[in-house]
Formats: structure tokens, sequence, C-alpha cells
């Protein structure tokens, strides 16, 4: 008992929960050797062998985004801002997802690229695959190193076991079942974490409402607190700035619903791969619109404890401490459920850290092999050479996240680090390719070109903020301007250097560009396996726009 | 075309379906957490809110974990019929 005092976030587990924890683990290392005896070609090794059904892929899809920080932080979020965190549900997520199945899946899986970089290299040239691919792979073993370093602190509070030992764990996990089974390990791992994951959300849920006195009960209750009436809106006070989250209806569309959300959503490799690992067209493009589904309820057992935390844990909101609004699910953990339930959910918990990180790791070993090491590096080699190179920068990648961990352990805050990243790598990007998709005159050139300078101009941005040249309101505040500014700077950069370049041959780029369709994106094949109308990618991906909109309705 | 198909489909074979994996977890946790329920103390079931919730946790994850089992024994994958025709889902949202 004296170990309490230690962290007034200690939980009390016991050999139950100890046990059921175990069970995962074993389940977990269990698929990887399992996946690895379907493992002889680098397809399957990076690709599952294009062999998954899409609700696999869709279920991985949205797993790979559900890591413990998304959770936490939108947790914490909810407790801070209220139900406008939902913005980052049903503007920020759902309709970037119903955009990539329906529109810009057919270029990526018809064009049979193997990643992110290699789509860049087939529409622009050599120099903007390199610099994607590279800055790529920088970019996932610094977020891998994020979830190494957030596992670590949050089991260090929890469980109290010592940053290292969590560090180590965490990463040997992932490594054994990524090296030995590749993507299917991954995907199948990213599978099971999902229900696990609600597994572990749904009690502490059901028990927090129960305590609040039900839904009803708790707005109530959070009328009663600072945040106040404002936090059980989500559009009525966004003519101004005046709301919990200080930004205005423009910002929520155009900032987060477009820029930030479509930069992610459809240029992120670590979630793109999981639908090129498909079976074919149709559900290469059901995959992410199977997974807006859930993320469409999902607030219901992350916002909504953020609230019930709000309203039920004295002081929650500090700057520093246990009380940090990024503890509010840890905080319900501790005070409402009892072992058993508290095994699974702190299961979860560290299933989410996983299933986060492992995300990046297939994503960066596929870009390391494909994009780099074999188109620069050592090219004309037989398979088996690039699938033993595949489980080698497997090994490395985790490596050097255990090191970036440390760096990640510089910042006070977390999610604004990886926001800072997603501003400097995937706004310019989403600006490259959203151009390039649908301007055919768009040269290679000027590809390149936008993509270094938009990457530069949020990098300027960053600079000038931590030197404090320029003053932004919050790191955030920041991010968003950077993202903004890289955006605008690419395609204006894009437009320009067109004027001055030759264009790409239409032939070069058949597959790769709307309007001109290529063998692989003519109607028939797109259509194959859309026969039943309930996996029509387009009815489905209607379906989760207009509930979008209609679950906005009894919280305006 | 026909050979792509056939190849992913052999390769599919070959690898366990995931059904097998998520349906076994959630019943082998369904049974622990249901037995844990059954002798939870009034201390625990306090902490709870009064609400038995191991017991109901356990069993809601015993069911999907079986109806997961059931899913897999009706369309096991080596029996799916045309290629590029899977036994396809509604997403599902939640586990129980």
């Amino acid at each position: 008992m004296h170990e309490l005092a230690a962290s007034g976030l200690r939980l009390d587990l016991n050999v139950f929960d100890y046990l059921i924890l175990a069970l995962y683990f074993l389940t977990v290392l269990g698929i990887g050797f399992a996946a690895r005896a379907a493992i002889h070609t680098s397809a399957d090794f990076f690709l599952s062998g294009r062999s998954m059904p899409a609700w696999v892929t869709g279920l991985a899809f949205i797993s790979a985004n559900l890591g413990a920080i998304e959770i936490l932080g939108m947790a914490a979020n909810g407790a801070q801002y209220g139900l406008m965190t939902l913005h980052y549900y049903w503007v920020g997520a759902v309709p970037a997802m119903v955009f990539l199945g329906i529109v810009m899946m057919p270029f990526y899986y018809g064009s049979k690229v193997r990643s992110v970089p290699e789509f860049l290299r087939r529409r622009f040239n050599n120099g903007t695959h390199l610099f994607n691919g590279i800055s790529f792979a920088v970019a996932q073993v610094l977020i891998a190193g994020v979830n190494l370093f957030a596992l670590a602190l949050i089991l260090e509070a929890l469980l109290g076991w010592p940053l290292w030992l969590s560090i180590i764990l965490g990463a040997a996990i992932v490594l054994v079942y990524i090296t030995l089974g590749g993507l299917s390990s991954a995907i199948y791992n990213e599978v099971l974490q999902f229900f696990v994951i609600l597994a572990g959300l749904i009690p502490i849920t059901i028990i927090g409402l129960v305590k609040v006195g039900g839904i009803g009960g708790l707005f109530e209750k959070v009328r009663q607190t600072p945040l106040g009436e404002a936090g059980l809106h989500t559009w009525s006070n966004t003519a101004s700035t005046d709301n919990p989250l200080g930004a205005n209806w423009i910002g929520i569309i155009f900032g987060l619903g477009f820029v930030l959300s479509f930069g992610y959503w459809t240029t992120n490799f670590a979630e793109v791969q999981r639908a090129l690992s498909a079976k074919n067209m149709s559900a290469a493009r059901r995959t992410p619109i199977i997974g807006a589904f859930p993320k469409l309820v999902i607030p219901a057992v992350t916002v909504i404890p953020g609230l019930i935390a709000l309203v039920t844990v004295k002081g929650l909101g500090a700057e520093t401490g246990d009380l940090q609004y990024n503890y509010a699910i840890p905080q319900l953990m501790r005070d409402l459920l009892p072992n058993g339930v508290l095994g699974v959910a702190v299961t979860g918990l560290m299933a989410s850290f996983m299933a986060g990180m492992a995300a990046n790791v297939s994503g960066f070993n596929t870009v390391f092999t494909y994009d780099i090491w074999q188109s620069y590096i050592r090219k004309d080699r037989d398979d088996a050479y690039y699938l033993r190179v595949g489980r080698i920068a497997t090994i490395g990648g985790i490596l050097i996240g255990i090191g970036t961990a440390f760096i990640a352990a510089g910042f006070n805050n977390i999610m604004n680090y990886i926001q800072a990243l997603f501003s400097l790598f995937n706004a310019p990007l989403f600006a490259t390719f959203i151009v390039g998709m649908f301007w055919k005159r768009m040269s290679a050139w000027a590809g390149f070109w936008s993509l270094v300078l938009g990457f530069l101009a949020s990098l300027t941005l960053y600079i000038l903020h931590l030197s404090k040249v320029l003053k932004f309101h919050s790191d955030l505040d920041e991010s968003f301007w950077g993202a903004g500014a890289a955006f605008v700077v690419a395609v204006i950069v894009a437009i320009i250097v067109t004027q001055f370049t030759p264009p790409k041959p239409e032939n070069e780029l058949r597959g790769l560009v709307y309007g001109l369709g290529g063998t692989t994106t003519s109607g028939e094949v797109i259509m194959a396996g859309d026969r039943v109308w309930w996996r029509n990618p387009v009815l489905l991906g209607v379906i989760a726009l207009v509930l979008a909109v209609l679950l906005y309705i009894p919280v305006w | 075309m026909a050979n792509e198909t056939e190849a992913g489909r052999r390769r599919a074979a070959r690898l366990f379906d995931v059904r097998l994996v998520i349906g076994g977890l959630f019943v082998v946790y369904g049974i622990i957490v249901t037995v844990i329920g059954l002798f939870d103390s009034t201390a625990e079931v306090k902490k709870a809110q009064g609400v038995h919730i191991n017991l109901w946790m356990g069993l809601a994850m015993l069911v999907f974990g079986l109806l997961v089992l059931l899913w897999l024994r009706l369309s096991p994958p080596d029996a799916l019929p045309e290629p590029a025709d899977e036994t396809d889902t509604k997403p599902s949202d939640e586990p129980d």
C-alpha cells in the first residue's frame, strides 16, 4: 500500500488483471509467429499480398488512428472544450475518409503503387519521390518515439513501472510481431486491438454515466462547471471565436475539416497502406469508408468520459501533475473500475499504444525498403533480398524510435509536438497531391518545388515560433498557421513553376490524374466487386456523411 | 486478372483467419471476467456505482466472442463463393 503514495494515479491491479494483460501479449506475439508462415515474398510482408477483406482493412484503418495519444487526447479535449471536440470526428475525419475512399483510392490502388511516395514518383519525378520518402520515414520514427514515450509515461503513472522498462517492453513486442509477420501481423493485431480498446473504454463510459445520472444528469452537471452551457454545443457559438475552442466556423470547416484533416487522412501512408493491402479495388475503396462508421461513434467512449471526468474529478485541469486533462481517462479508471474490467481497460490502453506505434513502424519499413533502399541504393536484387531488408529496417526503425522517445521527452505537450510534425510534413504534401491529381498540366518539377517550399514555409514559421520572433497564441495555434502557410505556398508554387516547365506526357499520367482514365481506373474495374448495392463505396460514403450531419442535430 | 485474384486467394488461404483470434481471445476474456464478476465483493460493486460491471462485461465479451466464432463457422475462409466476394459485414461499432 505504501506505493499508493508515490502517485495518485496508481491502480491497484491484482493477479487477474495481470493475467488478462499477459494473455493479450501472448496473443499478439502468437499472431506474429502465425503470420510469419504466410510470408514468402516482399509483397506478402509489405502489402499482405493484397489479400485482405474490406472489413479487416477498414477496422485496421481506424485502429491505426486509434492510438492511445488520440484516445487520451480526445478525452482531454472533451474535458477542456466540451462537445466542440466532436468536430475532430465529424468534420475533421469522416469527410476526408469518405473522400479518400470515393475519389482518391481509384488512383492509389488502381496504379498498383506500393506506397504514397511511389505514387509521387509516377505522377512527378524522382526528386519529389526521394524528398517525400525521406521526410515520411523521418516523421514516422519520430512519431513512433512519441508513442513509446507516452506509453512509458502512462505506465509509470498507473502501474509504477519505470520508464525504461515500458519503453523496452513496448518496443520489443512491436518489434517481434512486425519483424515476423509484417503488415499482415500489424493489420490483424490492429483489428484485435480495435475490439480490446472498445472493451476497455465501454465500462468506463457505462459506470461513469450511471454515476452522473445518465446523459441528462451529465449535461446538467456540465452546466454547473466553468465550461458551462457552451461546452454542450458544437456550432451555435461559432459565428465568432467566443466559444471553448476559440475558433469560428470558417476555421473549423476549412482549417480543421479541410487542410488538417484531408492532409492527414488522404496522404498519410501509415493509413493509406491499410487500404493498399485490400484484395480488390472495391475493398480498397471501402476501407476508409468502413473505418468512418466506427469513427462516428468513438466519441461516445472518449469525449463523453472526458466530460464525466470534468464533473466527477475534483480539480481536473491542472497545468501539471495527476490532474492534467490528459489523465481524464486514467482518473476514471482508478475511481470507477473494479479488478477484472480494470485489467481489460489497462490492456486496451496498452493495445492502443502498440496500434499507433505498429502503424508507424510498418509504414516506415515499407517506404524505407521500396522507396529508399530499392530505388536509390541497391536496385535489381532478388525479392528475398528486399524481404530481408524490410525486416532489418523494422529493427532499425524501432531502435531509432527508442532514441526519438527521448526527443519527445523534451516537449511538455506531446500532442502539440505531433501537431507540429503534421503541419511540417502533411500539409504541403496534401497540397501537392490535390493539385497534381486534378490538374494534369502540373509539371514534374512543380511537384518537387511545391513540396519542398511548402515544407520550408511551415518550417520557417515553426522556427520563428520557437525563437519567439513571431508570437502565436499557443503551440497549437502555430501548427494551424504552419499548416495553412504550407498549403498556400505549395499551391502557389505548383502553379508558378508549372508555367515555366514542360508538362508530363499524357500517356505517362494515365490512371494517375483525374480525367485521364487508364486501364485501371475504367468504370468496369472500379465497379468490380460492387455488384451488391450494400458494397457500393459511393452509397456507403454518402450514408456516413449523412450520419455525420444528423449526429450534430441534438448537440447543435 | 483471374490469375491475380487466384493468387490473392491462395495467399489469403495461407494466412489464418483473424476471426479465430478475435473470437478466441474474447471467449477467454469473457470467461475470466464473468467468473471474477460472480465473486465480486460488495466493495467492488459499490466502486462501480452498484453496477455488476464484471458480470455484464464478461457476459458481453463472451457472447461477442462466440458470435465471431459462429460467423467464422458459417462462412469459413476457404469456402468463399466467387472470387472477389468476401463475407462482408456492416461495420461493427461495439463489441457486444
